[in-house]
């Protein structure tokens, strides 16, 4: 945890810097002027109430929606994302709270979706794909076997491996985790917190949506608090107890002790 | 989070006959269902449903819906529906006739039956469908206006666009190079079918032979060899034993005379000759192998299936469905302007009423092949099947002396138990 501590402190600049970002649907304030930003090697935690905008929030950084107002630099430059695509090209990675898989596809073909892998003559080579697929999954998810199957065939947890396999694979920079242990046990929960501390460690930054106070405790370096999509605040875990974050989340104020 | 280098792949447990053939049940099913009505309609009509002429008139009547019915797959996978493709193909078919016969030999002076007419004319229609198809596309990916309510609109359309452009008369004769993708008028022979299909057959093993190869490459299961043996079999015996037929439907003799002597050659005593294959059954070959790797093979076909399967997540994933849209309408107008190729030569000319009601027989053939409405689902051989059997319930009927009205009854019938029974078997699949 320190490392990202030392680089913020050094005044290194962020992997990614979201400033002052507003979206509206309809007459609601979705984001209402909220800023957060990300150091590589670090994860921040999003925490806030269901509705406070977190989905939100990371959906504009992966491209699925537009802000309204506001500026994303990517290591300080500042950058266009309208589509996933814009996403994908600055190396960030999503695994979004609804998984978003093709149901009738297999594992492999989901994986791949939007960057198939192709034989010379240019058509999708699913064998290569298969075997690459086998190959995550085992060091993800030892105990998966539906290879050959739609995913609507798998449990939630299985898909849930999937979805985190597709982030993981690409040589995410940036990774926005929207409650990726939402459908799973206990074991496979331990599993995603193991590799979220390898991926960090590799000096990925991580965005982690978790409603699980203690689970943000555990894995963050820092955390940020939405409201009724305003930024209650971002604190450093070290500076804080599991009750000032769960105040900041009930109440929407910053307890007095915490520093950002 | 174990490091390991390889994994276990599952030991192939015991499996059944038809799980080790791997075949597709629905596929079964469906050929099932097309020979009983086949043996059925051939006891009915006293062994003439089953003749090589019988046939080869099947075959040739079948290929235009089929060819749309390909299409119409991708639209349905993609949750959309296209109700203008019968005259969509009325306005190719006109412009094609109004080039071919009016503006190419009078209005350019090349003349009747100029060697380049029917090229130029099939260009032409190709394009015009295509453009039709992607405008229309436009206004579904782009504009959001739901499919059903834009091809809707085009139905009225296009109908009536290819009404004006005639003012509803029948145009023809048609040029006679065109003529040769009709059917009858356009057939390889006997010598040449036989090396298409033995080069098909060919092809088709050498396909099946790099598959195992690719998979076996990585590890994966394959088939038992006796399994991939029998498979090999029925490939060759279905090509094989389809241009068999095909060949031994012959020429009449006084056509076959007419024939030799507008080539200034007299007929010799005795002298048979088969038709062979129609180059309108290579057309939809063609079709089926392209729309097939296209499905299978291509990124834009995974993205079909994707999009069909969940919007969003193809949106997510980075995949343009919006571009997406616009390219599977453009293919279906372009597959339309190929079914009015085919249609207008089979008829000779061009007819006010071409591709009347298509749109359903194109659907119908699409969803009895086993295409979801629901998207993410369906297969380009399943229409093909689908319009084949569509098209031979119609014709065994005539041909056994149902009464027209009961014709329709039976077809509509057969629509919704087919898609009922494919509900049921999805259920017990456990599929979604
Ligand atoms: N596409 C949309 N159209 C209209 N309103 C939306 C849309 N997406 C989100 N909202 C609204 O924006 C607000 C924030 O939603 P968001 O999904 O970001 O919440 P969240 O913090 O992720 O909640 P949860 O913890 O339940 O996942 C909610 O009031 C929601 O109703
Ligand atoms: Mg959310």
């Amino acid at each position: 945890m320190s490392n990202a501590k030392e680089l913020r402190a050094s005044g290194a600049t962020p992997l990614v810097e979201m400033k002052d970002i507003s979206i509206s649907f309809g007459g609601i304030k979705a984001v209402d002027h909220v800023s957060v930003d990300l150091y590589p090697g670090e994860v921040v935690g999003l925490l806030g109430h269901n509705g406070a905008g977190k989905s939100t929030l990371i959906k504009i950084l992966s491209g699925a929606y537009q802000m309204d107002t506001g500026e994303i630099r990517v290591n300080g430059n500042k950058v266009e994302i309208t589509n996933p695509r814009d996403a994908r090209a600055h190396n960030i990675e999503t695994i979004y709270q609804t998984l978003a898989l093709a149901d009738n596809l297999d594992a492999a073909s989901n994986l791949f979706l939007g960057r198939e892998l192709t034989t010379p003559f240019g058509l999708v080579d699913d064998s290569a794909m298969e075997a690459e697929c086998r190959k995550i999954m085992h060091r993800l998810n030892p105990n998966f076997q539906k290879f050959s199957e739609p995913v609507s065939a798998l449990s939630g947890g299985q898909r849930q491996s999937v979805a985190i396999a597709r982030a993981v694979y690409f040589n995410a920079k940036i990774l926005i985790m929207d409650e990726p242990t939402a459908a799973l046990g206990p074991h496979e929960t331990q599993m995603v917190a193991e590799l979220i501390q390898q991926l960090k460690a590799q000096g990925i930054g991580i965005f982690l949506i978790d409603h699980d106070v203690n689970a943000v405790m555990e894995l963050c370096d820092r955390a940020s608090v939405m409201k009724n999509g305003q930024l209650v605040g971002t604190v450093d875990i070290d500076d804080v107890t599991d009750d000032d974050l769960l105040s900041m989340i009930i109440l929407g104020k910053r307890p007095g002790v915490a520093a950002a | 989070m174990t490091e390991t280098t390889s994994q276990p792949i599952p030991a192939q447990s015991k499996r059944g006959l038809f799980q080790q053939l791997e075949l597709d049940m629905r596929l079964l099913g469906m050929i099932g269902a097309f020979v009983i009505l086949c043996i059925g309609f051939n006891i009915l009509t006293d062994g003439r449903f089953l003749t090589p002429r019988n046939i080869f008139n099947l075959t040739i009547q079948t290929v235009s819906v089929a060819i749309m019915a390909t299409g119409m797959v991708f639209v349905i996978v993609t949750r959309n529906i296209d109700l203008s493709v019968g005259a969509l193909l009325a306005t190719c078919s006109a412009v094609m006739a109004v080039v071919q016969t009016e503006i190419l030999p009078d209005m350019l002076g090349m003349g009747l039956n100029h060697p380049l007419t029917w090229i130029l004319t099939i260009i032409v229609g190709l394009a015009v469908g295509t453009a039709i198809g992607a405008f229309q596309g436009w206004m579904v990916g782009f504009l959001t206006i739901p499919a059903f309510i834009v091809t809707l609109g085009g139905f009225l359309v296009w109908r009536n666009v290819a009404w004006y452009l005639t003012d509803g008369q029948t145009i023809g004769p048609l040029d006679a190079n065109f003529l040769v993708f009709g059917g009858t008028s356009g057939t390889l022979g006997t010598t040449l079918s036989w090396a298409v299909g033995i080069v098909a057959t060919v092809l088709a093993l050498a396909a099946l032979w790099n598959s195992r190869r690719a998979k076996q490459g990585h590890g994966f299961p394959v088939k038992p060899a006796w399994a991939e043996a029998v498979m090999a079999m029925i490939i060759a015996g279905s090509i094989l034993g389809f241009v068999a037929i095909l060949n031994a439907y012959q020429i009449p003799a006084r056509r076959l005379k007419r024939m030799l002597e507008a080539q200034g050659e007299t007929m010799p005593e005795g002298l048979v000759v088969g038709y062979g294959l129609p180059v309108s059954v290579l057309i939809l070959i063609a079709t089926a192998v392209v729309m097939t790797i296209v499905a299978r093979r291509t990124r834009f076909g995974r993205y079909i299936f994707a999009t069909g399967g969940n919007p969003d997540a193809a949106e997510l994933s980075g995949i343009n469905t919006r571009m997406l849209t616009v390219k599977i309408f453009a293919l279906m107008g372009f597959l339309c302007a190929l079914s009015a190729v085919v249609a207008s030569a089979r008829l000779a000319n061009h007819s006010n009423d071409i591709g009347t009601l298509d749109e359903l027989r194109v659907i119908a053939a699409a969803v009895i092949g086993g295409t979801a409405l629901a998207g993410g689902f369906g297969t380009i051989y399943g229409a093909i099947l689908g319009a084949l059997i569509m098209q031979s319930l119609q014709s065994g009927m005539a041909m056994v002396g149902v009464d027209a009205p009961f014709q329709n009854i039976v077809v509509g019938t057969v629509l919704v138990a087919a898609v009922w029974i494919d509900i049921v078997y999805r259920k017990r699949l456990g599929a979604r």
